[in-house]
């Protein structure tokens, strides 16, 4: 489904990317660890054409298409779907307003204000985010776990191939960590995929990992199963850097 | 590919009527002209020493220094009265066809069927049409057109006229007080509630003329109102001058809403003075939309006289290529316990400038004070420009003062964060827009809402 192939990337003249390979199957669920400034977030801005970075070698395919000639929101509607650690407030557009447009832009099709708002509202009550919350400006005045919640109802709203969660588990408490790991596994079957980003074995407890990588200072040094978070978790990221 | 915030669509308001006018004053400004328009309006003796001594006032006073350059202004050039080939009536089909087209273009009829309880309608110097529900007449509420006022409530227009902005208030006041004709007078008597707003549009159509008319609205103890003003133009390549004047007098416990909604065309000085005077308990509400016009100075005033009188002003500007708009509030905090709320939205673009200019004074007579100001600016590209020049004047004491000011751009993360949604660039920017602005626009009439969506139109250009 996405096939990263030696990718290079640069941003502010500073290469943060170097040399990647990543190649994530139809179905499969992978978790990226990874120290902090080692560039993780940078590879999801850039699977999503992010404008501040620069791609100054390799390739990235999706579903056999090359995404970089694509932009950012064409390659969304091609089924790609990011998860942010940060994710944006912006003000005076409710969160409903955004994602029935988001849904229609995606879909390419008109959707029904009632049925949609009836759809949401479900998606809002498993996600146990308050029903005011629809009509919120996205984000703003958000706590950070709200956020993610948010960003959750997001991927569950859209329904992408691809999703890409990036620490979507951070700054989370244990109950709202259980309530993210149970989205994601609503969303995931054999025929979509993800990409976790995470520093924490929680929230893979509903999922079937098939790959982890470890990420080091813009290039993934070491590949295998479901093992190597517990490894993390144990050792940190050292043994791997003398691997590296 | 590129993408932007399309101008304003003029096109509905650019269309423009032939000049049948009956009789136009001469250009310029002397004691002649000014007799001449006072004779031809029947104004009783008072009114025409009153317009003479405005006129005196006007020659003494210079143009302000401050705020947009309005050196292109030439008062020489600009005819005062333009009286339209029509009576005044209370029935659109016997307003003439050229005139009433226009109006139906505008909506304004179409309007009144579906949500107004009055309407008035201005064509250049004269009110054209004028109507009101039975239902509020029989109440005591009077909405008619500033002459017909003079006539038929001679002592309350006499009472209240140009007492809250004097002529020598500023040159355009002068001005004002020198060649007004035409607008609306609404008298709403203590305890009613006149439920479903008043409406005014004022239409000019003559080239190189004045718009002058006067608004005197008094709302007694306990009543409650909302008023609506629509202005607009067709374009010439003369300047055209807007210098209406709007005093609002809320008694004691009664509430007025007063929503604009100006598009003049991009010819237009609009070098307005609104002004309220708030009594204990009353509140008065602006709501004020500035998009058109070539050179805009308008800062409503709300002087908050009685104790516990509040103030509420929400506004949105939007400037575009060529136009310097400088608008904003002024709140006098003259008793104790009063308060007040701006809030206002500025953008521009293709090279506009928009200003946002606001007085707070507080005087020693009003303690426990309180004001928020809240004024936000968006700038859509690097030939636009956006200030904000707040004043502070405070010594009434235990004063509660806040103000929050922003000037910023589209943020390129929340560009991307839509985008990577799956919406458009072009639309991602639009929604942001509309989005700084909703605010306001959720505080304007119905009608106008939708129109300032339709205003922050975006088209992408070379899309695949
Ligand atoms: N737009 C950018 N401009 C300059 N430097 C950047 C930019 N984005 C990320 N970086 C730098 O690249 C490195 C990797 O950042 P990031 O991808 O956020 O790491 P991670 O998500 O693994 O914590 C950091 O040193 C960060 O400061
Ligand atoms: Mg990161």
């Amino acid at each position: 489904m996405l096939d990263i192939k030696n990718l290079h990337v640069k941003a502010d003249n500073k290469e943060i990317l170097r040399g990647v390979n990543l190649n994530v199957g139809k179905g499969e669920i992978h978790v990226i660890l990874g120290p902090n400034g080692s560039g993780k977030s940078t590879l999801m801005n850039v699977i999503l054409g992010h404008p501040k970075y620069e791609i100054t070698g390799g390739e990235i395919f999706f579903e056999g298409e090359d995404l970089t000639a694509l932009k950012t929101f064409e390659r969304a509607r091609r089924g790609i779907f990011l998860s942010f650690q940060n994710p944006e407030e912006i003000p005076g557009i409710t969160v409903e307003n955004m994602l029935r447009t988001a849904k229609q832009a995606v879909t390419g099709t008109k959707i029904k204000i009632l049925q949609f708002h009836k759809e949401l509202l479900a998606l809002m009550k498993e996600l146990q985010i308050s029903p005011e919350y629809a009509s919120r400006y996205m984000n703003v005045g958000f706590s950070g776990g709200e956020k993610k919640r948010n960003e959750i109802l997001q991927l569950l709203v859209l329904n992408p191939k691809l999703a890409l969660l990036d620490e979507t588990d951070s700054g989370l408490d244990v109950d709202a960590v259980e309530i993210v790991s149970q989205g994601v596994a609503k969303f995931h079957n054999e025929n979509n995929s993800c990409i976790i980003i995470t520093h924490n074995a929680q929230i893979l407890k509903h999922l079937p990992v098939n790959r982890a990588h470890i990420f080091l200072n813009g290039q993934i040094v070491k590949s295998g199963g479901a093992e190597l978070v517990s490894e993390v978790s144990e050792r940190g990221y050292a043994p791997f850097e003398v691997e590296s | 590919m590129k993408s932007y915030i399309q101008d304003i669509e003029r096109a509905l308001y650019d269309v423009r009527d032939e000049d049948k006018s009956v009789y136009k004053s001469d250009a310029g400004l002397t004691e002649e002209i000014i007799r001449d328009i006072s004779t031809r309006k029947k104004d009783p003796s008072w009114m025409l020493d009153f317009r003479l001594k405005s006129l005196e006032v006007y020659k003494k006073i210079s143009l302000p220094t401050w705020g947009p350059d309005i050196s292109e202004l030439n008062m020489n050039e600009i005819v005062t009265y333009v009286k339209p080939n029509a009576k005044q009536v209370n029935d659109w089909s016997q307003v003439p066809d050229e005139i009433k087209n226009t109006f139906d273009r505008l909506g304004i009829p179409a309007a009144e069927k579906k949500s107004l309880a009055g309407v008035g309608a201005q064509y250049d110097s004269e009110v054209v049409y004028h109507s009101i529900q039975k239902r509020l007449t029989d109440l005591g509420v009077v909405y008619t057109d500033m002459e017909t006022a003079l006539v038929e409530h001679e002592d309350i227009v006499r009472e209240y006229f140009m007492t809250l902005v004097p002529p020598k208030d500023h040159k355009f006041a002068a001005l004002h007080g020198a060649v007004w004709s035409g607008g609306s007078f609404v008298y709403v008597p203590a305890g009613v509630d006149v439920k479903i707003p008043l409406q005014s549009y004022f239409r000019l159509n003559a080239a190189g003329a004045g718009q002058f008319e006067h608004t005197l609205i008094i709302v007694e103890p306990g009543a409650k109102l909302h008023f609506i003003e629509g202005c607009s133009a067709p374009r010439y390549n003369v300047t055209n001058l807007h210098a209406g004047c709007v005093e609002l007098f809320v008694k004691e416990g009664a509430r007025l809403r007063y929503s604009t909604i100006e598009n003049w065309s991009r010819n237009m000085m609009n070098l307005n003075t609104k002004r309220a005077l708030v009594e204990k308990n009353a509140l008065v509400e602006w709501v004020s939309g500035s998009f058109g016009s070539h050179v805009s100075m308008l800062y409503p005033c709300s002087v908050l006289h009685g104790e516990g009188a509040r103030a509420e002003f929400t506004g949105v500007t939007f400037a575009g290529k060529g136009q310097n708009l400088d608008t904003g509030a002024i709140v006098v905090h003259a008793a104790p316990n009063t308060s007040a709320n701006i809030n206002t939205r500025t953008i521009s673009k293709s090279g506009g400038s928009a200003t946002y200019r606001s007085a707070v004074k507080v005087t020693k007579n009003a303690p426990f004070a309180k004001c928020s100001v809240n004024c936000e600016s968006l700038m859509l590209d690097d030939q636009s420009r956006s200030d904000t020049l707040p004043v502070m004047d405070i010594e009434g004491d235990e004063a509660d003062i806040g103000h929050e000011a922003k000037i910023g751009r589209i943020s390129e993360e929340a560009v991307f964060y839509l985008m990577a949604r799956g919406i458009s660039e072009s639309e991602a920017r639009a929604m942001i827009v509309r989005g700084f602005v909703e605010p306001i626009a959720k505080e304007l009439p119905l009608e106008y809402a939708v129109e300032m969506n339709n205003l922050i139109n975006l088209e992408l250009e070379g899309q695949l």
